[in-house]
């Protein structure tokens, strides 16, 4: 297994507030890899970083050897990262068709990933005029995840899908998440530790601004005080 | 739904109290059709200026205001094209005053691009962090405009005396003569607006426009080069501008106050529209033109000379007070 994307010790302010203070995340190819950690530990602010939506000052991120630090987030994501933010960042005003066609990074991205991208998300290939502003929260969800799946990505960052969503909507996610992940490797950040342990391999924790710890999902499934002392749940 | 329908009848509402004044106001059918007319063709050249500067702003948040003497450079270069002794000297090459126009104003257009261009990549790249001093320079850049159309044309006003086919012939109706260059360039204006219209729903780069206007930099976050598109943006809407500047000229002519008039008139067709609005700007261009028509006309034999300058901000705050984010913003 090689290694997709190395962050390595990165350093990320937000204005004066020194948020990320040396976090080092390792994502292989193939399969799911998780952030955890509470709230406000850092995770949105990693994705970010390597995103280039926030310049980290120090350290270096890799992805498929090549460095990505300071270049700029549409070069970042030319070179195959998809982004999933945090409360999905659907075009309001742009139909569900607008939203993915705007994603292609080549002509006919669109056409050739809509049969998987409906197989995925039926729900989506039904609403495909309307609004995206007119759109449940959860199909807002699967729109920003379909929108990441229509060009040739190779990773993708998805922030907090099950926020705020029903648990039945969040079973569906999970499934289409499962399914993806055979064909693009994953960095996920989520709170809800079920959903978490059910569709990551690996797991790195962010606290405060480190990482101070990573490894084997299954690994950290056994270690209940190691999953209370830094998540809070058993 | 209800937000929609409130700025719906505020239209209509506002459209038949300025046709019934400009009916109530006229002698004659005929002088009824020259204000509306009239209303018609001070709305387009508005749209003109007022189309780049909404796009701009609800793109990347700067509001240009600049964007009135990119029209003010656009009307100078198009009468010093047509008209002989000028900085360009066109009569020898081009003798015929039709294809000579045409001239004149792809002359003002493409200079327009130019200087729009050089604006965006030169000066206002490195500001993008900083919206205050955006404000200040494009400010700066209208007061050198200004200075350097001074300095090049000097300060008295040239009216338009090189007529060609459109600008000389006249259509009678209700017993009135109408220019029919004022009908021309109504025309062009509602082509124009359908047609950005158009660009703006059906293309990919109008796609990214309006993707653009809601959320920046999840567009980046696609892979989209924002920067690229905002240059292209800038440089059209100066353009355009220009281009209103050009089509002006031979009616209006060419004066050094035609910038601040028409930025000043074109940032309230903005906000009454919606920041950032499209179909807001080109019906706020109509209403703003309409009402500086309908109050031109109603000012004629009183000593209220000041009505037509100050009907724009009459309208405008009329429509702020009940709806703070215009007629078609969002309230964001």
């Amino acid at each position: 297994m090689t290694t997709l994307l190395d962050v390595r010790e990165i350093h990320t302010f937000i204005g004066q507030f020194h948020i990320l203070e040396g976090v080092s995340v390792s994502v292989q190819t193939g399969g799911i890899t998780v952030l955890l950690g509470r709230n406000g530990a850092g995770k949105t602010t990693t994705l970010r970083s390597i995103m280039g939506l926030l310049a980290p000052t120090r350290g270096s991120i890799t992805f498929d050897g090549a460095p990505i630090h300071g270049k700029r987030p549409h070069a970042i994501a030319q070179m195959g990262i998809g982004y999933v933010p945090e409360h999905r960042a659907i075009f309001k005003g742009l139909s569900v068709r607008e939203n993915l066609q705007l994603a292609e990074r080549q002509r006919g991205d669109y056409a050739r990933k809509s049969a998987f991208i409906f197989e995925l998300f039926p729900d989506l290939a039904r609403l495909i005029e309307l609004p995206g502003g007119n759109l449940s929260g959860g199909q807002q969800q699967m729109l920003a995840v379909a929108r990441a799946l229509v060009p040739d990505n190779r990773l993708l960052l998805i922030d907090e899908p099950s926020e705020g969503l029903a648990p039945v909507i969040i079973e569906q996610l999970i499934a289409a998440i499962q399914r993806l992940s055979d064909q693009v490797s994953v960095l996920l950040v989520e709170q809800n530790f079920r959903v978490a342990s059910k569709l990551a391999q690996r797991y790195v924790i962010i606290e405060e601004g480190h990482s101070p710890i990573s490894g084997a999902m299954p690994d950290l499934m056994r270690d209940q005080a190691l999953v209370q002392r830094y998540l809070g749940v058993a | 739904m209800r937000a929609q329908r409130f700025s719906l009848l505020a239209i209509v509402g506002i459209l038949v109290f300025l046709v019934g004044v400009a009916f109530v106001n006229s002698n004659s059918p005929g002088d009824f059709g020259i204000t509306l007319l009239s209303g018609l063709f001070q709305g387009m050249l508005l749209f003109l200026v007022a189309s780049g500067l909404s796009i701009v702003f609800g793109l990347m948040d700067v509001l240009n205001l600049a964007q009135g003497s990119y029209f003010m450079v656009g009307a100078y270069i198009a009468y010093d094209a047509q008209h002989p002794g000028g900085v360009i000297d066109l009569m020898g090459a081009l003798p015929d005053p039709n294809v000579r126009f045409i001239a004149a104003v792809a002359i003002a257009v493409a200079s327009g691009a130019l200087l729009g261009y050089m604006l965006e990549r030169g000066l206002l790249r490195p500001l993008y962090s900083r919206p205050i001093f955006q404000l200040v320079l494009t400010f700066g850049v209208s007061l050198i405009a200004l200075e350097g159309v001074k300095f090049i044309w000097t300060t008295t006003p040239y009216s338009w005396t090189e007529l060609f086919g459109v600008r000389e012939t006249f259509f009678e109706l209700f017993g009135q003569r109408f220019s029919t260059y004022r009908l021309f360039v109504v025309a062009i204006g509602g082509v124009l607006i359908v047609a950005i219209g158009v660009l703006l729903q059906r293309t990919r780069i109008g796609i990214i426009i309006r993707a653009g206007v809601e959320d920046r930099e999840m567009v980046q976050a696609l892979g989209i080069n924002v920067r690229a598109v905002f240059t292209l943006v800038f440089t059209f809407g100066c353009a355009i501008a220009a281009f209103g500047g050009a089509i002006a000229a031979p009616f209006l002519g060419a004066s050094t106050t035609l910038g601040s008039v028409f930025l000043l008139q074109a940032i309230s067709v903005v906000v009454l529209g919606g920041m950032g609005s499209y179909a807001g700007t080109a019906v706020g261009s109509v209403l703003v033109g309409l009402s500086i028509a309908v109050a031109q006309d109603t000012a004629i034999g009183t000593s209220f000379a000041a009505l037509p300058s100050i009907t724009p901000m009459l309208l405008l705050v009329l429509v702020l007070l009940v709806r703070p984010s215009g007629l078609f913003g969002n309230t964001r």
